[in-house]
């Protein structure tokens, strides 16, 4: 039996990753519009509907999406051919390959900001919302090249040996055997590479132009706070938003996380 | 087989990608070597050439000639205090979310069971994964001034507690929004749940039977802990570490919106390839994290961390 102060300080610490997040919603319903006042002196439902009739909030969200879309469909072509190469094989260079798919992620967001910045800079290639793109789909490979490897590494190497035997060429083999086994693998890191983007603010800040992403639009609000309760809302929704690819990214993975038992 | 049934096209090139291993692997791998090596290895290299660039202070323009004058400009010592002040607190987040960390990952590790861990699990991965702004926005609102955490305290008689930690030099400020002190709880509590998953990683991989062993030959709980548990999640530790650290180093956004005046590596970064349009400089400072952890990554590499990842 674990001891009580374990079990109390383990509690403890998930209530303090949590509780930050429940105040959130809990100010999205406060009647206080001037000041980050607790207890909120009343709740209201009023900021929804000032939230919902504002254009940038919308344009922010949209942009969002495009960006995340395309860097997600880039990211999963480069991640999943990745996967197959260094699923199985050893050749030489292997490790450096690897690291070279995590280091964006791995290096601070500020030094692949600023080494894409100055990369774009020196070509004189201007920022657009495809710098934009270009940056995103770097750092959200390595979500799906991590998804379809280990799934890749639980295939049955016999499955594709039957296939083979059977009279498969290579191509039908990879269209009926190994995608449909791939495929909830895919889609999960699908869905974090999505979160990942749509959240993404530091690396944006540096390639982005005149663009405003919902990242953006909720660093600008926190740095000089002018609309706090439709900021509140906005904040829920993003809240809502990531909640749930990444919960069913976790559903569709969870066999293949190495402490699943 | 039917060596003489016609093949099409399809068949031959699939034969010959099974056949010639190479082939396939290069075909594979082409588009990913070719995204990896021209954008993001070319822009590492830009950054890197940019920092033995200077920039004309009459034209504004880059003059690419290589020089060491942006090396000279960091070693001033405001941007030597600021080196050492984000390590400084670099360290002390990783310091923080270990000892943070530890009980839940035990916890989790040991102990939990069935739906119980998995929600555990999610609850941890949930912050790691949503949105950064977000969770800063949170901070915003509990440390500000009439926020909830003034609030806590005023309710439990404990408003001195706080007065007296804002009054204190170097962590205290105005208000906890605007503290060396609410920097850092809120790095804290942003690279935790980095922590807690390697930590649990690594406490999941001792067998049972040595913390049997343990208890057999007549060590006390905390003797267990000290000499058997906490060398053998060390891997975890070192790997949650890298995270930590590595994510303090870099962070510009977190000390712009909670904390005190003073600047940390990744302001000056930004500031001075943002407003003053400095890139080279730039450039040259942020050579400053990628060589701490350079040298941090070595260290941990010797410790076993990458075991644990």
């Amino acid at each position: 039996m674990p001891s009580r102060w374990l079990r109390i300080s383990a509690w403890a610490v998930v209530l303090f990753l949590h509780i930050p997040l429940a105040l959130i919603v809990l100010y999205a319903f406060s009647a206080e519009d001037k000041s980050y006042v607790f207890p909120p002196p009343a709740l209201t439902t009023q900021w929804f509907a000032v939230a919902w009739e504002r254009e940038d909030v919308w344009d922010a969200i949209k942009l969002s999406f495009q960006v995340a879309a395309w860097s997600t469909a880039v990211a999963l072509v480069l991640g999943t051919l990745a996967a197959a190469a260094l699923a199985r094989a050893t050749f030489f260079g292997r490790d450096v390959i690897s690291l070279l798919l995590i280091l964006p992620i791995a290096l601070p967001g500020i030094i692949t900001g600023i080494a894409l910045r100055s990369g774009f800079h020196t070509l004189e290639i201007p920022f657009s919302f495809w710098t934009i793109v270009i940056g995103h789909a770097t750092f959200c490979v390595v979500v799906v090249f991590n998804n379809a490897v280990a799934r890749l590494r639980r295939l049955n190497p016999n499955l594709i040996e039957a296939s083979m035997d059977l009279g498969a060429d290579g191509f039908q083999t990879v269209r009926y055997i190994i995608l449909p086994q791939l495929g909830s693998a895919l889609l999960a890191g699908a869905l974090l590479a999505f979160a990942l983007s749509f959240d993404e603010v530091i690396v944006t800040t540096f390639t982005a132009g005149q663009q405003t992403t919902l990242p953006i639009w909720m660093l600008q609000e926190l740095i000089r706070p002018r609309q706090r309760p439709v900021t509140n809302v906005v904040a829920v929704v993003i809240i809502a938003l990531t909640f749930v690819p990444i919960l069913v990214a976790y559903l569709l993975t969870r066999a293949d996380e190495p402490g699943h038992r | 087989m039917h060596v003489d049934a016609p093949q099409g096209l399809s068949r031959r090139l699939s034969d010959l990608l099974y056949t010639r291993r190479g082939l396939l692997l290069l075909a594979l791998l082409g588009p990913v070597l070719l995204w990896f090596g021209v954008i993001y290895l070319g822009s590492l290299f830009a950054l890197l050439a940019n920092a033995f660039f200077r920039l004309d202070d009459f034209t504004g323009q880059v003059v690419r000639e290589v020089g060491f004058s942006n090396f000279v400009a960091l070693l001033e010592p405001a941007n030597l205090d600021s080196a050492r002040r984000t390590i400084v607190m670099a360290i002390a987040v990783t310091l923080a979310c270990t000892v943070l960390a530890f009980p839940l990952a035990y916890y989790m590790a040991r102990h939990a069971r069935g739906a119980q861990k998995a929600a555990l699990y999610i609850a941890v991965m949930l912050p790691l994964w949503s949105s950064y702004l977000v969770r800063l926005y949170a901070w915003k609102l509990l440390l500000a001034k009439e926020g909830a955490i003034s609030w806590l305290a005023q309710q439990l008689h404990a408003q001195w507690l706080l007065d007296a930690l804002l009054a204190t030099p170097a962590i205290g400020g105005p208000s906890l929004s605007f503290s060396t002190m609410g920097t850092f709880i809120v790095f804290v509590y942003m690279w935790l749940p980095f922590m807690v998953l390697p930590i649990m990683a690594a406490v999941e991989r001792i067998p049972a039977s040595t913390l049997e062993a343990s208890a057999d030959l007549g060590a006390h709980t905390a003797q267990t802990f000290r000499s058997v548990i906490l060398p053998l999640a060390m891997p975890g530790v070192a790997a949650g570490s890298i995270f930590t650290f590595s994510l303090t180093l870099g962070d510009y956004i977190i000390p712009q919106v909670i904390g005190d005046s003073t600047l940390y590596i990744g302001q000056i970064v930004y500031r001075q390839q943002g407003v003053a349009g400095n890139i080279p400089f730039a450039a040259a400072f942020s050579l400053v994290p990628i060589v701490v952890i350079g040298v941090y990554l070595w260290l941990a590499k010797r410790k076993g961390a990458f075991d644990a990842l």
